[in-house]
């Protein structure tokens, strides 16, 4: 193997411990020689280092990530493509993924979440799938510092910019605020799809001779390491590592989704897969890999924006918006015409072959070379040490204390002040939710609802997670989250298909780490199982830390669920005075990690609530009743903040009002426990909601601006302007007193 | 009647507008790809929202250049029927078809909500099936659709009638609330908010429609005359 | 080879929101004593030799200014290619 110029030889790189500086250890750098039964050069260590970095490997949390059932009658494609594939009848079926860009948002917030939105949207077409919709999830820490608003405005800018460039809806998503992501925000992107089910790509390079084609964007040196960096602690010298960050182009991308969706059923097309993290090295290994093949790569061919790049810059680049298609050999112009029509190239870089080795040959030689299998296969997995934390521990045993609330009404207001609480407007007024003109239900509701044109169909899409009760015990926070998305679908009117999970959590490396993340997929994967909603593909974000400090466990839900026929879409708002309103699931006092608490402490503590996945799904198949029965006119499901920001959510938006009494103490009103929603019914709807559901009568709704709540021990009233200005003012607020 | 629905780079309200005309509206439509250089046989040309060639430089400053635009400008000259939705309006005026210029929103951000506005001339050919001074709420999308124009051009606005739609809540800082105006003539309309989003009760209401069915009837009653 | 370097910049006339915001922002810092911020585009070009003033003039006009609402000048420099 030859090296190039002033790059370390392979004694430097096992001298020096180069491999080091790359985020391999000393164990992985032997594994390697073994594998290649010599010592790798510069390259091919750096092709090992980010083929083996958690983001490409899962190499810790593969053994977590089994638990998860990922097969059920509708899946068409789980874990192990771009994205799952989910039939949805009439040979049509939606794909979906959600992913983290935690890291680059972290050190450059604008292209971070930019680019986070252009990586997931090339997962679904890069499976031959239309994008219909985005959605997010995103964490801050608390709101009203000069950083944390900066990093907010920022972070929901990139996504707006890329996502209404692209002219793909963001119709929704998730919003939470926590001390705990001060250091480390979250943003995770989801994409959505549709698909005909004779369309569906595998990323496979297939037949010796084949061509290798590169479409898209040249490629220069941004975003070297970026697979590695997303795998590292944000130290103090992550600012240095700005150069890791990519700039995304979405007009780039939009050009590239209309060229190879029309490539997409092309005779002469063999496979296609995204650049994504890894850039050429992973899309070229895993797709020769997954073919048992291999590829021969001419990197003089390879389009370059800058000079001077050397074979190792080119292959660990993360060049945004690329594509590398398989295409049949002789009939390359086909594809290179269709290309074109969009102001593209495709240019030919390399060939498949029938040894199982990614073969790199540049200036006339060959600079790598290496066993497919041994990149995308063969990293290590590692069953880390696990250990239950002392704060787990202390908050199990800690005896329950009842938060004091002297004020009801003014409690009631200071809730839907919460940022995580009030209403989002400010974000998604900056995002187009409407373009494609298929968004039936915007973003505002519980889940967001988009139409299948052309069919009397509709998708409901959310993203969930309480990652206060995920830290306070990761079992049933994680069921929590599964079960928190899948009221959304079913409160949309939707039956849930399945989910897509995007793992944030701190150092695995630490003990404490590794418990949080095993216990919470285990809780995730029983509720998957009892709510019948496998996970069909996702992505793992570890080392969220700053200074040492892990963010919350923060295990996002990605779920889509399916309406048979548009008219059951429900939403959350209040519909008609006259209409009774009834509560579905028991109130008890439980403020541990509730929204109320963190307002009082600035902290979480204590237990959990508690769930019982079994009575979930019960609720959840007898909502899904009524709603087809035509029994229900809203639905809410009851979440942060408790049955009082509920009932008032529900009529925000509405001229109407409500009046009803609640059998316990005014506190319990800010209680979170679980499994709870408020629907409303017609009068003549009662009797038969009541048989289906077992529901409890609240009271009604009114056409008055006022919400009466009558409790045990106090009356509580309020205006609903009031109420509603409260709520819809709060984060413009934090968000113009900058100081 | 048969439309043409205007693709260039970056385009991504082509399909609403597609679809506005094929589904809400029952009449043909075609796409027409930039490279274009004939509108033969189209009785009107729709220019689509989006952001064609990543809105570089300045919106719709490189789409004036397309080949199919001087088609469309011909097209305009012979009194023909030219829309100009977001995007599409501001293709129009760089390419000089409709006076003045649409500069960022002065709130800075780019804003993606329903609106409400006033129907101020409605005795234009988009225009003609709503009631005079209608108020009809319409989604707008957008960064950079704030209407200027200096004070001749826009005396001149008032004076000619070109002024059909304003804000009654302006959003963008736009001269005079103007949410779209036509070109002296009357055959081109220019506007911000996109009433092809605005065609059906599921996805947003049906207040976009009379301009499409103006446009119809118009269409209808011309081939009367002119046969 | 000859270096252009065109500086377009809003028209007097027309208002500059994002400069306004810039402005307010370097008040809140501390630099009271800034009057105004306007902030415009600086496009460099790299052109043949004979490539003249006229034809630069209409580069501008054409599409990289639109003079209902920017101004703009140029200056040019000689270069030697690298």
């Amino acid at each position: 193997m030859l090296k190039q110029q002033s790059e370390p030889t392979m004694e430097q790189i096992q001298e020096q411990r180069i491999y080091a500086t790359m985020g391999l250890s000393d164990a992985e750098y032997e594994m390697v020689v073994n594998l290649l039964g010599r010592q790798p050069n510069y390259t091919e260590i750096g092709l090992f280092s980010v083929m083996w970095s958690e983001h490409c490997s899962y190499k810790t949390s593969k053994p977590v990530l089994r638990q998860f059932p990922t097969t059920g009658p509708r899946v068409l494609q789980g874990p192990g493509e771009g994205a799952g594939v989910v039939d949805i009848g009439d040979n049509q079926a939606v794909v979906f993924k959600i992913e983290s860009h935690n890291h680059p948002s972290a050190v450059e917030p604008y292209q971070g979440a930019a680019t986070g939105v252009g990586g997931i949207i090339r997962d679904i077409f890069s499976m031959g799938a239309r994008p219909v919709a985005l959605m997010n999830s995103l964490r801050f820490g608390h709101l009203g510092t000069p950083r944390v608003n900066q990093l907010f405005e920022q972070v929901v800018a990139g996504i707006a910019g890329y996502g209404n460039c692209v002219g793909i809806p963001t119709i929704g998503g998730e919003v939470g605020f926590d001390h705990s992501y001060e250091g480390n925000p979250l943003v995770n992107a989801m994409c959505i799809g549709l698909i005909n089910h004779e369309d569906i790509q595998k990323g496979l390079a297939k037949g010796a001779g084949n061509s290798v084609m590169y479409v898209g964007a040249a490629t220069g040196r941004d975003g070297i390491h970026g697979a590695t960096f997303a795998s590292e602690d944000l130290g103090e010298d992550t600012e240095a590592k700005r150069p890791a960050v990519q700039v995304g182009d979405p007009f780039m991308e939009k050009l590239l989704i209309e060229a190879c969706l029309e490539i997409v059923g092309h005779p002469a097309l063999v496979g296609m897969q995204d650049m994504g993290a890894a850039g050429l090295t992973s899309s070229s290994a895993e797709m020769a890999s997954k073919a048992g093949m291999g590829i021969e790569m001419h990197l003089d061919d390879v389009p370059q924006r800058e000079t001077g790049m050397t074979a190792y810059e080119m292959m660990l680049s993360e060049s945004q918006e690329r594509m590398l298609l398989v295409v049949e050999r002789g009939r390359e112009a086909e594809i290179e015409a269709i290309v074109s029509k969009w102001g593209l190239h495709a240019v030919h870089v390399g060939e498949v072959i029938d040894e199982k080795v990614l073969r790199l040959v540049h200036h006339g030689q060959i600079v790598a070379e290496v066993p497919v299998d041994a990149l995308a296969e063969e990293a290590p997995v590692y069953n880390k040490p696990s250990r239950v934390p002392a704060y787990y521990e202390e908050f199990q045993t800690m005896e329950e204390t009842l938060p004091v609330v002297e004020d009801v009404v003014e409690t009631w207001r200071s809730l839907l002040k919460q940022p995580t609480i009030a209403s989002k407007r400010w974000v998604y007024d900056q995002y187009d939710h409407m373009v494609q003109t298929s968004t039936v239900v915007a973003p505002g509701s519980d889940a967001a609802v988009i139409r299948v044109r052309g069919t009397n169909k509709a998708l409901a899409m959310t993203t969930d997670c309480n990652s206060r009760f995920v830290y306070l015990d990761p079992f049933v926070g994680g069921q929590i989250a599964v079960a928190e998305a899948a009221r959304n679908i079913v409160a949309s009117g939707a039956t849930p298909l399945a989910i897509t999970d995007c793992l944030n959590f701190g150092n695995p490396d630490k003990p404490e780490g590794f418990w949080q993340l095993q216990q919470a997929t285990a809780g995730m994967a029983e509720a998957c199982r009892v709510l019948e909603t496998p996970v069909i593909g996702g992505n793992v974000s570890l080392y969220n830390e700053s200074a040492g400090k892990a963010v919350h466990p923060t295990p996002v839900v990605g779920m889509v669920g399916l309406h048979e026929q548009t008219e059951w879409i429900t939403t959350q708002h209040v519909k008609q005075a006259g209409d009774a309103v009834y509560i579905l699931g028991e109130t008890l006092p439980e403020f541990g990690g509730s929204e109320l608490q963190y307002m009082q402490f600035e902290k979480s503590f204590g237990k959990a609530p508690q769930i019982d996945l079994a009575l979930e799904q019960k609720r959840l198949l007898a909502l899904q009743a009524s709603v087809q029965a035509g029994l229900v006119t809203a639905i809410h499901d009851v979440a942060e903040g408790g049955l009082a920001v509920a009932l008032a959510e529900m009529t925000f938006g509405t001229t109407l009002g409500l009046e009803v009494t609640f059998d316990g103490p005014a506190l319990h009103l800010f209680s979170e426990s679980q499994s709870r929603f408020v629907v409303t019914v017609k009068p003549e709807h009662e009797a038969a909601f009541v048989k289906q559901t077992g529901a409890h009568r609240l009271g009604t709704v009114t056409d008055q601006d006022a919400l009466q709540i009558k409790t045990n021990d106090t009356l509580i009233e309020a205006t609903r302007s009031t109420l509603q200005a409260d709520w819809e003012g709060a984060i413009a607020c934090y968000m113009t007193s900058k100081d | 009647m048969k439309f043409a629905v205007i693709v260039f780079p970056g385009s991504n309200c082509d399909l609403d507008m597609y679809h506005a005309v094929k589904d809400a509206l029952g009449e043909e439509a075609d796409y027409v790809f930039h490279t274009e250089t004939s509108l033969e046989g189209y009785d009107g040309v729709l220019l689509p929202g989006g952001f064609s060639y990543g809105d570089y430089l300045r919106c719709g400053a490189i789409a004036q250049f397309s080949p199919i635009m001087e088609e469309v400008k011909r097209f305009a000259a012979e009194g023909k029927t030219v829309l100009g939705v977001c995007n599409g309006f501001q293709i129009l005026v760089e390419a000089g078809l409709l006076p003045g210029v649409l500069h960022r929103n002065t709130g800075l951000k780019f804003m993606c909500r329903t609106v409400e506005l006033k129907v101020e001339n409605n005795e234009t050919r988009f225009t003609s099936d709503y009631a005079a001074q209608e108020t009809i709420t319409i989604p707008i999308a957008h960064g950079e659709g704030n209407y200027y124009c200096d004070d001749a051009t826009y005396a001149m606005l008032q004076t000619n009638r070109q002024i059909a739609f304003t804000y009654t809540d302006n959003p963008n800082g736009s001269r005079g609330d103007i949410a779209g105006i036509t070109n002296k003539a009357g055959n081109v309309l220019g506007m911000m908010p996109h009433p092809e989003r605005a065609v059906e009760l599921l996805t947003g209401g049906t207040d976009g429609l009379k301009l499409f069915t103006s446009l119809v009837k118009q269409g209808a009653h011309h081939v009367k005359t002119t046969v | 080879m000859k270096k252009v370097t065109v500086a377009v910049a809003l028209r007097e006339s027309i208002l500059d929101p994002q400069g306004v915001a810039v402005k307010g922002g370097l008040v809140q810092l501390g630099f009271a004593g800034v009057e105004e911020v306007r902030i415009g585009k600086r496009i460099e070009l790299l052109v043949a030799d004979e490539t003249t003033d006229t034809m630069i003039h209409e580069m501008c006009q054409k599409l990289l200014v639109n003079t209902v609402m920017e101004d703009y000048q140029f200056e040019i420099e000689e270069v030697t290619p690298a």
